[in-house]
């Protein structure tokens, strides 16, 4: 599309000009002009009031955000191992070889530019791939792609794509009460309200419910501490920017149970005192932006949201969509409220946390989709009933994205305090050498730790099991999480912005057999470093895979080595090749020895 | 740090610092407290005159245990913070190495060497060689500007300009751009380079960059090197910031 066609100033006008609406308007204006050219963001910057280096920075953080044209067509690859063991990385060779197209670069006639992006949540019916950012393709197969570059080639607008492409499907294997039906709209709302707010508080606090999202926060203490703070107004946040590879249970939950996230966070209202919440939904589930739209809708029409909630004077509470545009450290409470808010998305100093200072300074509570969940049936059942679920320190269910090496991938509900074999039984997993549990910043179980269990006490997860199988090579499945880390690590801190570079190009030097041993030994160093002074949780964790697969599956490194003394970066020998040419010689006297 | 472990930062107090006994006022941070007594805790992104920022990482100390970076911890009654100690330093050494590799930092050839606060670092830690590949990033150079020069090749990212020139000029001449590995300063202007830019060299923003990116032109050298700054006492003796 033609800048010069672009109507800026309904688009601005649309969100009040308002400079806390920045990474909004930013994907607005791309999704019209496929990019964004200097002279757009300079206008945007001077509507705002912010300067034009400002918006510029913002722009540039986010992954899928673009400074330089990309083509009309933008295709990612999935770029997760699961997505590499279904043979994404031959796919996308090959649809570059069929559409002439380069690594990293947009064709000459602008039609089109072939990428990766971090794990797109379809690990269960990968091979994925998103498109313009909005569109995902899911089951790739190699027929798929000759008729992806054939619909490019021809123009075929993406919506004109076979709708089968962007067929994405639940594939609830085994459901306890978070899978299982749906609570009637406004049952759990009329529980809390017939308890009264701080009742409904203190019978969440007996639940012992943790917070899904990973950390495994108190949820009860959490909504005291923001119930607490004494503020002119507060926010409900839900966290849907399910960044962790491997994990994919929130699409399920916003897929089919967007009720009961939508009635959690409406208690979570009720309790904290909020008039306003807010969805951050990662930007490759744009696709569910509509059927939420109207779940929303459909909400305030049945007295759920809006003014007067079920006839209570005084409850009003609404919510709110923001949509992410690719960055993995947003998943991070403090940096997802800084996007929120408009701003490059890097974790804030803390204190003060959001329960105190959070969205525009206002004390704000922010919860995983699956804690809202879980908080909506806590609301009809009581927490009696669910801290009987589980194990005394891990209470109730735990929702696991099983992918990877198994017959049966998809979405298993378990109790906390299952067994990881059990899982493996269940999903039809044979001959398994490990399981990443957690995604890349989790934990990586090998064989002789399947009778360990699922539990914030043993092996705690935010909702990721990736299965390998023993022709899995666990330096790969290392690998492809070290270069994960590096792409996405936002660059604020020493430690993680230049760690994790420096670990992706020993791992790299590897792989392409210049290693030593002390080679390993850095990259222990590295891990060291990194878990004791990086200024967030997620770069303290971008070693942990690392960690483990070296621990546990030294072997799969150590076929890569050269040698088990010291070995440098390049190949002396190969450096030494244009000597050989001026002088003419290529005996045996010319080459360095082997060394030993 | 959790939620609990919040201690009521308002009121007054000590904490120890390597065994020494560190008074704080309300509201001050680890560093800012050591600092006001005397005390050296290695730093690169913090200054007292700015808000702090806890990037750079150097000053991370331990406190209770549990480790922090002195710049945003607020220092609490009862801590035990451990600061000069072997492992800590050899992890300071460490992420100076890192940013020592992840630049263009060549010191015979700076200008700023002698008055540069990551060579004095460096140079008081110890650090010898560079331990890791460097990355020799291709970096823009800006000197557009009649009387400033920008090099981003030595950049550390402290965003002490972006700060300097947001909180003292008012002007923000500066931001961070980019991601990762290649985050970088970016320059506020229509053309984003320093001439068409509100930059003057009397702001505070040109002239609190702590190593060599931001430079004033045709002062090269003015003073030997020799006779600088860090030529004479290191870094460690030298608490006050601003003291030339």
């Amino acid at each position: 599309m033609n800048p010069n066609a672009l109507d800026l100033e309904s688009l601005l006008e649309r969100h009040q000009r308002a400079p806390h609406r920045l990474v909004q308007i930013l994907r607005e204006i791309q999704a019209q002009l496929l990019w964004l050219p200097r002279d757009t963001l300079t206008a945007v910057a001077s509507a705002l009031g912010l300067s034009l280096a400002h918006v510029e920075g913002v722009a540039g953080f986010y992954r899928f955000f673009h400074s330089q044209p990309v083509g009309q067509y933008r295709v990612l690859f999935s770029d997760n191992i699961t997505d590499r063991m279904q043979g994404s990385e031959e796919m996308r060779r090959h649809l570059r070889h069929l559409l002439k197209v380069e690594h990293h670069a947009m064709r000459a006639d602008g039609r089109v530019s072939v990428a990766a992006t971090s794990c797109t949540g379809m690990c269960d019916q990968g091979p994925a791939a998103l498109v313009n950012h909005h569109q995902l393709v899911t089951r790739l197969t190699p027929g798929r792609i000759d008729h992806m570059a054939d619909l490019i080639e021809a123009q075929v607008p993406t919506h004109l794509w076979p709708a089968e492409w962007s067929r994405v499907d639940d594939q609830i294997r085994l459901a306890n009460v978070k899978l299982g039906a749906q609570p009637a709209p406004g049952q759990a709302i009329a529980a809390a309200l017939a308890r009264g707010a701080q009742a409904t508080l203190d019978d969440l606090k007996r639940s012992k419910l943790r917070g899904r999202g990973g950390a495994g926060y108190a949820t009860g203490t959490k909504w005291q501490l923001c119930r607490n703070t004494r503020s002119e107004t507060h926010y409900v946040v839900c966290n849907a920017d399910e960044g962790e590879p491997g994990t994919f249970k929130d699409r399920v939950l916003l897929t089919s149970y967007a009720d009961t996230v939508f009635e959690g966070m409406t208690i979570a209202a009720l309790i904290v005192g909020a008039r306003q919440g807010l969805v951050y939904l990662r930007g490759e589930y744009h696709y569910l932006l509509d059927s939420l739209k109207a779940t929303l809708q459909r909400r305030r029409q049945q007295g759920l949201l809006g003014q007067s909630i079920q006839g209570q004077a005084g409850f009003d509470f609404d919510i709110d969509i923001h949509v992410g545009a690719g960055s993995y450290v947003c998943g991070e409470e403090s940096a997802l409220i800084e996007s929120l808010e408009g701003k490059r998305g890097t974790p804030r100093i803390r204190p003060p946390f959001p329960v105190e200072r959070g969205y525009l300074g206002q004390p704000t509570t922010v919860n995983n989709v699956e804690t809202f969940c879980a908080v909506t049936h806590i609301a009809i059942h009581s927490g009696a009933w669910w801290a009987a679920m589980g194990t005394p320190q891990s209470t109730g269910t735990k929702i696991h994205s099983v992918s990877g090496d198994c017959d049966r991938p998809g979405i298993y509900e378990y109790p906390f305090g299952t067994r990881i074999g059990r899982i493996l039984e269940d999903c039809g997993a044979r001959d398994t050498q490990a399981v990443q549990v957690g995604g890349p910043s989790g934990v990586c179980v090998s064989a002789m730790e399947f009778g360990r269990r699922i539990g914030f006490e043993d092996v705690p997860t935010a909702g990721a099991f990736m299965v390998f199988d023993r022709s899995r090579n666990m330096f790969d499945v290392a690998n492809n999480f070290v270069q994960f880390f590096a792409h996405e690590s936002c660059g604020f801190c020493t430690p993680c912005r230049v760690g994790t570079e420096l670990v992706m190009r020993r791992m790299d030097k590897l792989k392409r057999g210049y290693g030593s041993s002390d080679d390993i030994q850095v990259l222990y160093e590295l891990d060291k470093l990194m878990h004791g002074s990086t200024h967030c949780g997620l770069g303290a964790a971008a070693c942990n895979p690392l960690r483990d697969t070296i621990a546990k599956f030294r072997p799969a490194y150590e076929q890569h080595l050269k040698s088990m003394h010291f070995a440098p970066g390049f190949d002396m020998d190969a450096e030494l090749s244009q000597a050989r040419l001026a002088t003419g010689r290529d005996d045996i006297g010319a080459h360095l020895e082997t060394l030993t | 740090m959790s939620y609990y472990d919040r201690i009521d930062a308002l009121s007054p107090g000590t904490f120890s610092l390597d065994g020494d006994e560190i008074e704080f006022g309300p509201g001050e941070s680890i560093l800012q407290a050591a600092t006001r007594a005397g005390y050296y805790i290695p730093h690169l992104c913090w200054h007292p005159e700015f808000g702090a920022k806890g990037s750079c990482r150097l000053c991370t100390v331990r406190i209770n245990g549990r480790m922090g970076a002195a710049c945003t911890v607020q220092a609490a009654s009862g801590q035990e913070v451990e600061s000069n100690t072997d492992d800590l330093n050899a992890q300071r050494k460490t992420l100076l190495q890192m940013i020592f590799i992840e630049g263009n930092h060549f010191c015979p050839s700076c200008e700023k060497s002698g008055n540069c606060r990551l060579q004095a670092t460096a140079y008081d830690i110890g650090m010898e060689g560079p331990h890791f590949e460097e990355f020799y990033p291709d970096r823009r150079v800006d000197a557009s500007h009649p009387d400033m020069l920008l090099d981003l090749n030595r950049c550390i990212l402290c965003s002490l300009c972006v700060r300097a020139s947001h909180e003292v000029d008012r002007k923000d001449v500066f931001a961070i751009g980019g991601y990762g590995i290649k985050t970088h300063l970016l320059i506020n202007s229509p053309s984003g380079q320093m001439v068409d830019s509100a930059l003057l060299p009397s702001d505070r923003a040109a002239n609190v960059c702590p190593v060599g990116a931001i430079l004033h032109k045709r002062k090269g050298f003015v003073i030997p090197i020799g006779q600088r700054r860090f030529d004479k006492v290191p870094v460690s003796g030298q608490i006050d910031e601003n003291k030339p």
